[in-house]
């Protein structure tokens, strides 16, 4: 079988565009704009406190993410006013494109209507109500959407269901509801290694397929792979690259991370889809230029204290 | 080897989570004829009351808690009937399930292994669990304790409805409820009415107990 085309999913702020492609950069989705599991955040929200997303939208442009996943998942609150607040102070402060995450569809619905630009949508499954639900949504306002393959009864382990439902999805969104391939985005699902020693091997086997068959763009939870183990970061760092070698072009995982981010970089680099290198020699140089500046920082404090 | 070397072996192979060793280890004290609960109590639970502390403080992570409880339940298989002859009780009765809509169940897969490592009898109903099947296998096993599992901000509000089918179903009164799950709180747990709520597999065993102790000593008084 001859491989497929290259598909170019298109995102866009107001200002600025960022492409997927398997020719491209990888694009790191920036994680951090979620209060799933933060106490603190969360009771913020509540008391219409933002201050925090402020600080995470700063650290993951910083730490170079290439789009914002914004989730406003606080339980028992107004989701979609909370979510329209959130996307709005998230474009007062960064030109980056948002993915916007959210498994409540009034949710998605009020922050695809606030957006500026030409959001992600995360997520849909391969059932059939969510994809009715969903899918309407992601044509009428012009947006890209990630696609979980899996259905009703569970997350399948093998390869074969994954790519079935893939097909599924890829039938429905084009035929049924008008969306372009490009448009689709597929997670392959990766599991957590240490509760399965097979899904490694399951989730690249699933990226290669789809990538030979489809082209289409794929992300994933970077950091679900190591869940339950230690040193995370170095399992998030061999995974990313493992993954793109055979066709993930983004993945939603959280910027600050350098140990991980680097190595993502380095992969782009070696794929040949950093030409010469000129990403990689440019940070390199914003690194070497920071610790330059902070080392006279230093020194001139020193000798302000010897005086 | 004598039966301390046995209970010692099976305590230490279980750590490890070296199952065909525990199993031989259990015919071999089978064939001794030492008592299946002592098995059970001397040596299995301890361990996997070892492995939830290692796992709290941070000394043992995901994959050794699932072959130790792998391990275990292996030498479980052979136990159990002779447990059932020899009139050995388990602690209590667990029925345990993630809710409709939501598909993810290795935390809770981890919450069994630790429940049954602690002597729970646990009846696993799986994933996608609907109110209505939560109810019939609660009058069909007549469980001490019920587990709600939800990994999704989403799926969370199923707690409510599997509260509400108890309630119609006249059982709220005769089972312990507890929920889980990634975005779960105790204060989501006190809002939809549930009994119990904790952070992990470990901690889930340790309230589960004190739940039923609270219980067992309100019937006695």
């Amino acid at each position: 079988m001859g491989a497929a085309p290259v598909r170019e999913t298109r995102l866009r702020s107001a200002t600025k565009e960022v492409v997927l492609a398997s020719n491209r950069p990888f694009c790191i989705i920036g994680e951090r704009i979620n209060p799933t599991g933060r106490k603190v955040f969360q009771a913020q929200l509540r008391a219409g406190d933002y201050s925090a997303i402020e600080k995470d939208v700063l650290a993951q442009v910083a730490g170079g993410a290439d789009v914002l996943d914004v989730n406003m998942g606080v339980p028992l609150t107004d989701e979609p006013e909370l979510l329209v607040r959130a996307i709005g102070i998230v474009q007062s402060l960064t030109d980056l494109p948002v993915c916007i995450d959210s498994s409540v569809v009034e949710a998605l619905e009020a922050g695809l209507a606030a957006y500026k630009g030409r959001a992600l949508v995360n997520s849909c499954t391969a059932e059939d109500d969510r994809l009715a639900a969903v899918l309407p949504l992601v044509k009428k306002y012009d947006a890209a959407i990630i696609a979980l393959p899996n259905d009703h009864d569970e997350i399948p382990m093998e390869s074969g269901k994954r790519i079935e439902l893939t097909e599924k999805i890829v039938r429905v969104a084009t035929e049924e509801y008008g969306i372009a391939i490009e448009d689709i985005v597929i997670d392959p699902l990766a599991m957590p290694i240490g509760a399965d020693p097979t899904v490694g091997v399951a989730a690249l086997e699933t990226i290669r397929a789809i990538h030979e068959r489809w082209g289409l763009n794929m992300t994933c939870g970077a950091s679900n792979v190591s869940f339950g183990m230690p040193g995370r970061h170095a399992i998030n760092a061999a995974w990313l690259p493992l993954a793109m070698g055979v066709g993930m072009t983004s993945a939603i995982m959280d910027a600050r991370t350098p140990q991980v981010v680097e190595a993502v970089r380095a992969a782009d680099l070696l794929l040949g889809h950093d030409e010469w290198g000129g990403a990689w020699i440019s940070a390199f140089r914003r690194r070497q230029a920071a610790e330059a500046a902070l080392a006279q920082a230093a020194e001139a404090a020193q000798a302000a204290l010897a005086t | 080897m004598t039966p301390e070397e046995i209970l010692q072996g099976l305590y230490d192979r279980t750590l490890e989570g070296n199952g065909p060793a525990v199993l031989e280890l259990t015919h071999e004290a089978l064939g001794m004829q030492m008592q299946p609960g002592s098995l059970l109590f001397d040596a299995l639970i301890p361990a996997l009351e070892e492995v939830g502390a290692r796992f709290e403080r941070g000394d043992f992570f995901v994959p050794e808690m699932l072959i130790a409880g792998r391990a275990m339940a292996g030498s479980m298989e052979v136990l159990r009937p002779l447990l059932a002859d020899t009139g050995v009780e388990t602690i209590g009765k667990f029925v345990m399930g993630t809710v409709k809509g939501d598909v993810h169940d290795i935390g809770k897969n981890l919450v069994n292994i630790m429940l049954e490592g602690a002597g729970f009898e646990v009846i696993d109903l799986g994933v996608q669990v609907a109110p209505e099947k939560f109810v019939a296998a609660i009058e069909e096993h007549q469980p001490d304790i019920v587990g709600f599992s939800a990994f999704l901000t989403t799926t969370m509000p199923m707690f409510k409805a599997n509260m509400n089918a108890l309630e119609k179903a006249g059982l709220r009164d005769k089972v312990i409820v507890m929920v889980g799950g990634a975005p779960v709180t105790q204060e989501y747990a006190d809002v939809v009415g549930a009994d119990g709520y904790a952070a992990d597999a470990s901690q889930t065993v340790k309230r589960a107990k004190a739940l039923l102790h609270e219980r067992r000593a309100k019937v006695l008084a």
